[in-house]
């Protein structure tokens, strides 16, 4: 089964299921990617996972965006899925108003998700329903802000030693 | 989090010890805390706190240009990081359509299998030493030390080695590279099998070892386990035969697989990769292709010094690429290489920017170390320090 295969079949199997939670089906390089609803990212993700012939059984990586433009879509997640027996991987996005940045916690699915989405949290704020333990992972717990985030800069603004100027940035 | 008081909890008649391992501790090979609740000496419950050496680097990705990128790749796994450099260059070339030369590709062969020769290495040898083993370790470091050497020759650095360029590599094998490289596939399978002659039968070995920290199958897929972790509990899962890239579709290799998942299994997994590390070394140098070490790539690849300074077309293209001027094209690509550890992968989303605009890690570590906990869980406190050094957890890939 070639990528574009893969993509109309998983793309058919989605729409069948759940109609209007899969916004838009893409082709970026090898992966298919679907994005979908958040509302519906579990549901989803658990029949990507428990159907027979679908069988993606394995959640490889994740991991937030932040587009500070897209009015009401600012932050965003990434899925990749993997199915190991017939080598198969496809991506999934969903989007979120920075305002609001719940989504679905995997971690019921999977038990990789569980630092995985504590590190997404970490940098972006997102906020996982049905986390376990939804704390920094790999910041100080006193931090205040979501370091990742487009609006923070590199270094410290405040500096006057190093102009970005000099540095080509 | 560091838990001072109280270090001893009461339940009922039974009084647990609250443990603080770390961050530094002389037997974890890196900074991990882990705060252990220990009844007698079995472990009843852990908790694992991480990102002590984090330094921002996809943070950082975004505010440098592809060039400078690799130097952040090095300090993840460093005791593999040449794997790394060539997992970024080579999602680059994915995101450009770059088609690298064949002699390059095998050069990038060569080198990925001796860099997971030296990561194999050093985990089976300081299980050797955790074990209460030391001489392995002292002996084998000098091959080691023979692979720093190699890279010293080829790129002239030795444990950040920032190795390769995209689009190909910096420079051709030099002869005294090559020397070295044939000292090494001649001195080195016969020590290999000296230690494994040493410990792989050893009873005390054994005893310390199986069924050790094991892990079922089903549980790894679930933590998201991948390489020699994951196929030591059975499962064949390799990047190199599932998406083969840097043609490694060419050579000939056995994927070695166990059956129990512990720390034994683990070791001996590790053990016949090095051999089969260095049965593809030995087919990649036999098959050596002739001709460019870099595929024509201006925009991308720095031009030789000599010719900055004596050729207009080369001083353009020099600035471009230092000034960050190259069009990138937009796009998000995913490549994924078999790091040291596992699958390493790169998710990249370009904007058309002379930086990333997201440049996230896979890090294999990351991924299965929040398994640790579980698996030393109704084990000696002992067999907690091997598990951790079979996971081969390494503090930077884990922190990035």
């Amino acid at each position: 089964m070639s990528v574009q295969e893969l993509a109309a079949w998983v793309e058919n199997k989605l729409t069948e299921r759940f109609g209007e939670a899969l916004l838009m089906t893409e082709m970026h390089y090898d992966f298919p990617v679907f994005y979908v609803q958040r509302e519906r990212l579990f549901e989803i993700m658990h029949f990507l996972k428990e159907d027979e012939s679908l069988n993606f059984h394995f959640l490889t990586t994740m991991c937030g965006v932040h587009y500070p433009d897209k009015a009401g879509q600012e932050l965003g997640m990434m899925y990749q899925l993997h199915n190991m027996p017939e080598n198969r991987r496809i991506r999934l996005k969903t989007f979120m108003p920075v305002g609001d940045p719940t989504v679905d916690s995997l971690t019921p699915l999977w038990r990789t998700a569980n630092w995985m989405e504590r590190e997404a949290y970490d940098f972006y704020g997102i906020r996982f329903k049905g986390h376990p333990n939804l704390k920094r992972i790999l910041n100080m717990d006193e931090m205040n802000y979501f370091p990742m985030r487009k609006e923070y800069p590199l270094e410290d603004g405040g500096r006057t030693d190093k102009p970005d100027a000099m540095f080509g940035r | 989090m560091v838990i001072n008081n109280p270090t001893t909890e009461q339940v009922g008649d039974k009084e647990y010890s609250i443990l603080n391992l770390g961050p530094t501790h002389p037997a974890t090979h890196g900074i991990f805390q882990n705060v252990i609740k220990l009844d007698g000496e079995i472990v009843m419950e852990a908790e694992s706190t991480i990102g002590y050496i984090h330094r921002a680097f996809e943070k950082i990705a975004e505010h440098r240009p592809f060039y400078q990128i690799p130097p952040l790749t090095d300090r993840m796994n460093y005791c593999s990081s040449p794997i790394n450099n060539m997992g970024w260059h080579m999602t680059v070339e994915k995101l450009i359509h770059c088609e690298v030369p064949k002699r390059a590709q095998y050069m990038r062969v060569i080198i990925m299998e001796l860099a997971r020769i030296a990561d194999h290495l050093i985990c089976n040898t300081i299980i050797a030493a955790d074990t209460g083993a030391l001489t392995g370790f002292l002996y084998m470091f000098q091959y080691r030390e023979l692979i720093y050497e190699i890279y010293e020759e080829i790129c002239g650095a030795r444990l950040t080695t920032n190795i390769g360029r995209i689009g190909g590599m910096e420079r051709d094998f030099s002869p005294k590279a090559w020397e070295k490289l044939q000292r090494f596939m001649k001195e080195y399978p016969e020590k290999l099998r000296e230690f494994e002659k040493l410990v792989v039968r050893n009873r005390i070995f054994m005893d310390r070892t199986i069924g050790v920290g094991g892990i079922t199958a089903e549980k790894a897929l679930d933590y998201g386990f991948t390489g020699p972790n994951l196929r030591a509990a059975g499962v064949d899962y390799d990047v190199r035969v599932m998406n083969p890239y840097s043609s490694y579709d060419e050579f000939e290799f056995d994927i070695p697989l166990g059956t129990a998942g512990d720390t034994y299994d683990r070791f001996m997994v590790r053990g016949e990769e090095m051999w089969q590390s260095l049965r593809i070394i030995e087919q990649a140098m036999k098959r050596m292709p002739d001709g460019p070490i870099h595929a024509d790539l201006p925009e991308f690849y720095l031009p030789p010094k000599e010719q900055v300074y004596n050729n207009m077309e080369a001083l353009i293209y020099h600035f471009k690429i230092v000034m960050g001027e190259t069009e990138v094209p937009v796009g998000e690509v995913y490549h994924a290489v078999e790091g040291g550890n596992g699958e390493l992968g790169f998710y990249l989303i370009s904007d058309g920017g002379r930086a990333p605009y997201r440049l996230h890690f896979r890090r294999p570590c990351f991924i299965y170390y929040q398994a640790y906990t579980d698996m030393i869980k109704g084990g000696m406190l002992s067999d907690a320090i091997i598990t951790l050094s079979s996971m081969n957890v390494i503090a930077g890939e884990l922190d990035a």
